[in-house]
């Protein structure tokens, strides 16, 4: 937990803990990736105005050697604060003041991972995606992705054949009930295409299908999918297969 | 240029005149002191004379007649002689004329002159005409003076003198003077070019160095040269320019400044808020362990949190729009899915209410380009006004589009709006009746923020209300950004009431009876006064907005 206002954070801390979270506290931009290295939290919280070095920066430094969530605390919606902070590597943002079940079900959404035990691996083109072993690889090289983008890659390939509106993703990626900031799913979708697609302007693995939301692969990609399963080299089971459905949803 | 010339023409025509009439009196004073010579030297040949009789004295005319007429073959002037008119002597002489003239040629103008004071001579400038031909004559003078024969008595002996020559010189003036004005006309045409590029060219940059100034070029400024009138336009031009500038920049300054205060002020308001909200959320799920009077206390705090925070919320929404921060994010939407969204989040308030809330909307997607957010904040202020100030009865949320605009409508039966009140219910933080119980969290500034997000999409909100029956707002957005809305497919006159109160005389097409302050909706222009008969609508207490 990043935030120099020691008040908010003892709340924080004491919001959390009811919640059987351990925190650990940071009070200066500057020492936050010390701090980091050094903790190795399972998910930051960092606030956008710091003393020393800015939340912005910080999300970088630690995106820089980490896919670690980050949610970022803000004290402005405006367009620019939060695109800056969620193109530098936020996950995901609240804006104070929120409610401490909101930040809850923030930070519980960013914690839960897809652990499922039951070998998945999705194919997009020359894209293969082992969901348990959390690995993507584009032509037999690995790619990094963060948990967030990977979780939203296997969203998309598991179902190629559906377009997904950013609600859809919203609630299946980021875990929001209600309708949610839809610049989440665009900046994030953008990241995504910068690491796994060749040509980022002219995306063939995660499409947008304008006025409706995105979709994994092109027409032709989708078709080849099924042959592909029958002959690979794990063992591959159907997207859509009910073994592996979505985890339950934290919050309320 | 034209003037020039007129002028130029009418000098010319003054100074040909003259010269014209100089010449010709030039010509007259010869002719008269030749006339006198040579008139003389017919009377003395004729008192010399010895003549017997008549045939004798005709032939001394005769002879002497062509002589007068000039010597050699130069004819300097032409002869004629007539009985005077008074003459009654027996003896008569023939009647002469020089071959040339016309008998017509002495004029009885001229004769009479003559006859009248015989003693003088008589002068009078004529056209010569040689033949029959009515246009074909040559300026002359004639001079007419009396001579007295021996016999014959008293005749007038008129000579002619051609004015040819000054004809012709006159033709070479005229001439000369044709060209000359020629030349002037084009002189005057040069230096009107001159003036045109001196002082209309410097006029002409400096119209559009002011157009571009208005258009938002601060930086534009006005060529300063030389040390004339022209210069010193651009000089004045450039300060102005200069102190407007530095003014627009000064506001635009502390308008930043402001702007940046504000949303300082709003962090540092928000971090405080947010350990207050926390803290208040922890005692509140603890509220059953307290006492009841401090669990009350809990629950009033946790309630004036939340309105705390969603004044803040919509202070700073505000003081977005009046700094022109507040941007548009346009995307292509169905609208009946985005206000089905945000009538499904006023459905708690509603039924708490006991408020039936309904939708009435086209089965198809309405696609339109909007700010999906403002949209929806916009319904969802316009419903729980609605639903705010029913009373219990039915609130219906309608969707409509046409070719240029969608619209969303909502219509309450409950205690509506007098004309007082249309006026002032889109100002900040105005409430239609303060002695009304507070039962809403409204912040106040719902609907003034509906309004803003309306003018951002180049929408407006009308409102239609009266008291005891309810009030309809309809907000109408066009369907392709900055496009013209137009009338808009909602009428915010209810159909149900009957044509008696379409009072607004617009060719039957009744439309928003609003409110004139000129912020109210989005084209001032077309906002009709509120006919008598509108009298109600609902207060503006509206709902906060919590989403991002």
């Amino acid at each position: 937990m990043v935030d120099d206002d020691p008040a908010l954070s003892e709340m924080l801390g004491i919001v959390l803990r009811g919640e059987g979270l351990d925190a650990v506290f940071c009070a200066d931009g500057s020492k936050a990736l010390e701090e980091f290295r050094l903790r190795k939290p399972d998910v930051v919280l960092l606030d956008v105005m710091l003393p020393g070095l800015d939340g912005i920066s910080v999300a970088q430094q630690i995106r820089a050697e980490s896919g670690t969530p980050i949610v970022m605390l803000t004290a402005r919606s405006d367009t620019v604060d939060v695109v800056l902070g969620l193109e530098s590597g936020a996950d995901d943002y609240v804006v104070k003041p929120f409610k401490p079940k909101e930040l809850v079900a923030r930070v519980r959404a960013r914690l839960r991972r897809t652990d499922s035990v039951t070998p998945e691996v999705l194919r997009i083109g020359e894209l293969l995606v082992d969901v348990p072993g959390h690995s993507v690889t584009r032509s037999g090289e690995p790619v990094s992705l963060t948990p967030l983008e990977f979780d939203l890659l296997v969203a998309l390939a598991r179902k190629p054949w559906q377009v997904f509106s950013r609600e859809a993703l919203l609630e299946q990626v980021w875990g929001y009930q209600h309708a949610a900031d839809t610049r989440l799913v665009n900046v994030h979708v953008q990241r995504l295409r910068a690491k796994i697609e060749r040509d980022p302007e002219n995306p063939r693995f995660v499409l947008t299908v304008r006025g409706v939301g995105y979709r994994a692969g092109s027409a032709d990609v989708a078709e080849t999918v099924a042959p592909l399963e029958a002959a690979p080299v794990a063992p591959v089971l159907d997207g859509s297969d009910p073994v592996a459905p979505e985890p339950p949803r934290p919050g309320s | 240029m034209a003037l020039g010339t007129i002028v130029v023409v009418a000098l010319s025509q003054f100074v040909l005149q003259d010269v014209a009439s100089g010449l010709a009196e030039q010509r007259r004073q010869f002719a008269l002191v030749e006339s006198q010579a040579q008139v003389a030297r017919a009377q003395e040949a004729f008192d010399q004379a010895s003549a017997q009789d008549a045939e004798a004295e005709q032939l001394l005319v005769d002879d002497l007649l062509p002589r007068l007429e000039g010597s050699g073959t130069t004819r300097l002037r032409e002869v004629v002689l007539l009985r005077a008119s008074g003459n009654q002597r027996a003896a008569t002489l023939r009647e002469t004329y020089s071959e040339s003239l016309l008998p017509a040629t002495i004029t009885p103008e001229l004769r009479e002159a003559v006859a009248a004071d015989p003693d003088r001579q008589q002068s009078q400038l004529l056209q010569v005409r040689s033949g029959s031909d009515a246009d074909d004559g040559s300026p002359a003078i004639a001079v007419g003076s009396r001579v007295v024969l021996p016999l014959s008595g008293e005749y007038d002996l008129f000579l002619v003198y051609r004015l040819d020559t000054e004809q012709q010189n006159l033709l070479v003036v005229e001439r000369a003077f044709l060209l000359g004005q020629l030349v002037l006309v084009l002189l005057v045409g040069g230096i009107a070019w001159l003036v045109t590029r001196l002082v209309v060219e410097p006029v002409r940059e400096a119209a559009g160095t002011a157009q571009r100034l208005s258009a938002g070029a601060l930086d534009e400024r006005m060529l300063e040269r030389g040390e004339d009138d022209l210069a010193l336009l651009s000089r004045s031009f450039n300060a102005m320019a200069d102190s407007l500038q530095r003014q627009i920049v000064q506001l635009e300054e502390l308008s930043q400044l402001q702007q940046r205060f504000v949303s300082d002020v709003s962090h540092e308001l928000r971090t405080p808020l947010t350990t207050i909200r926390m803290a208040a959320d922890l005692l509140h799920d603890k509220r059953h362990e307290f006492d009841p009077d401090t669990a009350r206390s809990v629950e009033l705090l946790q309630g004036q949190i939340d309105r705390f925070e969603a004044l803040l919320a919509d202070l700073l929404e505000v003081s977005r729009f009046d700094a022109g921060a507040a941007e548009l994010d346009v995307e292509a939407v169905d609208v009946v899915a985005v206000v089905r969204q945000a009538v499904d989040v006023c459905a708690p308030l509603a039924d708490s209410r006991d408020v039936g809330l309904h939708t009435d909307a086209p089965q198809q997607p309405v696609m339109g380009q909007v700010d999906r957010r403002r949209v929806a904040r916009v319904v969802r202020n316009l419903v729980s006004n609605a639903v705010e100030h029913a009373e219990g009865s039915d609130v219906t949320v309608t969707v409509a589009a046409d070719a240029q605009s969608v619209a969303v409508g909502v219509r309450d039966h409950g205690v509506g709006l007098d004309t007082a009140e249309l006026e002032r219910v889109f100002d900040r933080f105005w409430r239609a009746d303060p002695a009304r119980a507070r039962t809403s969290g409204g912040t106040g500034l719902g609907l003034a923020i509906s309004l803003e997000d309306a003018r951002l999409h180049g929408g407006r909100i009308d409102v239609w209300g009266r008291p005891g029956q309810g009030a309809h707002f309809v907000l109408t957005v066009p369907r392709r950004n900055g496009a013209d809305p137009g009338e808009g497919p909602i009428r915010v006159r209810p159909d149900s009431l009957g044509d008696d109160h379409v009072a607004d005389g617009r060719g039957g097409h009744d439309h928003g009876q609003g409110h004139d302050q000129p912020h109210a909706v989005g084209h001032p222009s077309s906002i009709p006064v509120p006919p008598p008969d509108v009298l109600a609508s609902a207060p503006p207490s509206p709902t906060t907005e919590v989403v991002r």
